[in-house]
Formats: structure tokens, sequence, C-alpha cells
């Protein structure tokens, strides 16, 4: 991008230098994907998917003292199709994942997450049988943010680093995602294809010990969950 | 500050009106502190509950299940469930507990959905979380778990972490969303 003191020479066509036309003066010069990226960037409209404490740090960056209205994300949505940012704050149980999953699938193109908090990261303190470890295992995540829960500046932090991600990643018609995420989910798609290992892992396969009959045989997951 | 005097009947009043009024041998009792709790048989629960909820005024205000498998100093034949009722009289503030035991493999207990309504959504969860059925109530689904759940997470043989059940799940990646 070029701000121009004075006219300048605009470049030729290829393999020419010059094309004789000149730029008047105050024109800038940048790629269509740049400038529709910026305007992306500062016009993020979170979706709220609250569920736990880490809602209401939520809620205190919408306020004034924090305002994440001067990232131009003030503007959230409780319905998925007016959203591009869902923003998983809290733990998400196994009766709440297929709901999540079917509210990212709703909304629309180009779309971002923010996995926030340790609970929505990874599971938190609740390793139990209903607490899904990580809701990233299940929807493609952006950005994670650490903290239980984290303090508003770390959720402002994540929108400014949502914002440069989405600066340099993407196109204009692209729906491919971020670059970093592309290749993450390529690996992903591989790890899939994969061959399948019983659910529960040989550190603790002695927890069925009372023999209790294993109502529809044992479960199998997917390799990523014992790597 | 000055201290009334409680009119509260003691324990081993209640207990000896109980005893007076429905006789007694059917039922052993324990107390711990104030609590009085008397072990009932199952084919006795909805007699004896009727009666006490007509003649003495008691109301049920808790009802929960536990799983006592592999409990350190339990004898082998003591039964593996226990559901405790507990009972309290509004007027006269008279509480009262009741334990009933169930075993593997096929734990029925009667249901107190036709003497305390209230014992329905309670029921629910006893169902829920440790499948013993309640016979007669009217209408014994999960409560808290997806419906498709299959294991009863509160039994002690249950894996604390589960089955794997809360990661088979799709997974949604970019390409398909």
């Amino acid at each position: 991008m070029a701000v121009t003191q004075k006219p300048f020479e605009l470049p030729g066509k290829s393999g020419k230098s010059s094309s004789g036309v000149f730029a008047p003066e105050g024109t800038i010069i940048t790629s269509l994907d740049a400038v529709v990226n910026w305007c992306r960037k500062n016009s993020l409209w979170p979706m709220p998917f609250a569920t736990a404490c880490c809602g209401i740090e939520l809620m205190a960056v919408g306020s004034s003292r924090f305002d994440i209205a001067r990232f131009g994300a003030e503007v959230m949505r409780f319905s998925p199709r007016q959203c591009d940012l869902m923003i998983v704050a809290g733990r998400v149980v196994m009766k709440m994942m297929p709901v999540l999953q079917r509210i990212w699938l709703q909304m629309p193109e180009p779309k971002y997450a923010i996995s926030m908090g340790a609970c929505a990261s990874s599971g938190g303190i609740f390793d139990t049988y209903a607490v899904v470890q990580g809701v990233d295992r299940f929807i493609p995540i952006d950005v994670y943010i650490p903290g239980c829960p984290p303090r508003p500046e770390s959720i402002l932090r994540a929108v400014m680093d949502m914002q440069s991600k989405v600066q340099k990643g993407g196109s204009t018609l692209g729906t491919q995602g971020l670059p970093e995420l592309r290749q993450m989910e390529e690996q992903l798609i591989q790890i899939r294809a994969r061959n399948t290992l019983p659910g529960i892992a040989t550190e603790r396969s002695d927890e069925s010990r009372f023999g209790y009959r294993l109502p529809g045989g044992e479960s199998l997951v997917g390799r990523s969950e014992t790597l | 500050m000055t201290t009334t005097k409680s009119s509260r009947p003691t324990p081993d009043a209640t207990l000896a009106r109980i005893r007076k009024r429905c006789g007694e041998g059917f039922f052993s009792v324990s107390s711990h502190l104030d609590n009085l709790r008397l072990h009932v048989p199952p084919e006795k629960l909805v007699e004896l509950t009727t009666r006490l909820r007509d003649e003495f005024g008691f109301h049920l205000t808790e009802l929960g299940g536990a799983d006592y498998l592999g409990y350190p100093g339990r004898s082998s034949a003591s039964h593996r469930f226990e559901v405790h009722y507990v009972l309290l009289n509004y007027e006269t503030a008279e509480r009262l507990i009741l334990k009933t035991g169930v075993s593997d493999p096929d734990p029925v207990l009667p249901t107190l959905v036709p003497v305390w309504a209230g014992a329905d959504w309670l029921e629910r969860e006893v169902f829920d979380m440790y499948g013993i059925v309640f016979q007669g109530h009217p209408d014994l689904r999960r409560i808290l778990m997806p419906e498709d759940f299959r294991s009863f997470p509160l039994r002690k043989d249950y894996p604390l972490r589960g089955r794997g059940e809360r990661h088979n799940f799709e997974r949604v990646t970019r390409e398909d969303s």
C-alpha cells in the first residue's frame, strides 16, 4: 500500500515498466483482498455462545469499562444467521455439542471461532463423563484464550489477534478459512481417515473391572483421542 | 438474645407414635444425631408412606439414591443400592428418613408418585443416574442425560471419565462448513 505525495506513474502491464498513466494526488494503491479484509476485521459480529462463568466476563467486555466497540465487535447477535465470529465461552457438555455444531453450521461464510477459557479449550477441571474435552475436537477454532475465567483484557487481545489473522488470511470470495487453519484441517482429515482405537485408554482399561456389561459394545474414537 | 424452647417432638416420641399406629417389626431403626431413619422393605413402602402422609402429616422433601458397591465395611448381604426419602411435617417440624435397599441385576422399587406427586421428577433422576426402575411411574424417562445415552453414570462400576460417549461426535471441519 502506498500513499502518493505527488503524481506518480502507474506500473504498466506485464513486462512493461511504464504505462504512461499518472495517478492523481492522494491515491492509495492496494489489492482488493486487503480492502475487503480490512472491512471485515473491523466489523466482526460475535455470536456469544456463553454457557458458564466465562459468559459474565464476555458481558463485561461489552460494557463501557472495557468496551469491545473500540474494535468494532460490539454487535452481539443471538441469531447465528447474522454472525461471523463465534465465541464459545464456557464448558460444553455432550448434550450441548450437537447444538453448538448446528449453530456453527448455520453461520454464513466467512466465519471465525474463538474458544474462550480453560473449559472450552480443554475441558478444564471438568474431566467427567459428560463434558467435552475441548470444543476444537469438533469445530474449527481460530484463537484460544487461556484463563479461568479470562480477564476482559485477554478477550480484547484475542479480538485483536483475530483481526490480524483476518487481515492476513482469507480472500474476497474464499471460503477456505485462514491458511494456518487450513493446514491443520488437512492434518485432521488425514487423522480421520486412519483406523480407530477403543474409547478407553490403556492406563484406565481396568475401569470395567466390576464386569459391568458395556451397552452397545466398547466405544471407538479417532486416533487423535489417544495421540 | 433469648432462646425459645422448641415444641418439636423428639425423634423418640415420633418413633413411639409410629410404632403405636403402624405396628412394628417390619422396619429397622437407626439414628445419627437427631436423624431418625427407618429401613423399610420395598413391599411395605407404599403402605407405610400413605399412612405417614394421611395420619402423621408428613410431606416428601427429598428423594435420592446411593450405590454402595465396594463400600468399605459394608456386608455383602446388604443391598447394593439404597433409595432414601426425607420426610418433613411442616407443622410440628418432625423429620423422618425412610431408606429402602434394592439390588442387581433387576433393581425395581414401587413408585411414590401416587402418594406424593412431587416424587415424579426426583424418581426420574434416580432412574437416570442409577437405573433403578420405579414400577408404576407415569413417565419414567431420562431427565438429565441425552435420550440415546445407554449407561447409568452414577453407578460405581461406571468409569469416571465415561466410556468415550463424550467424544462420539462427528468432527465439523472447515471443509464441511
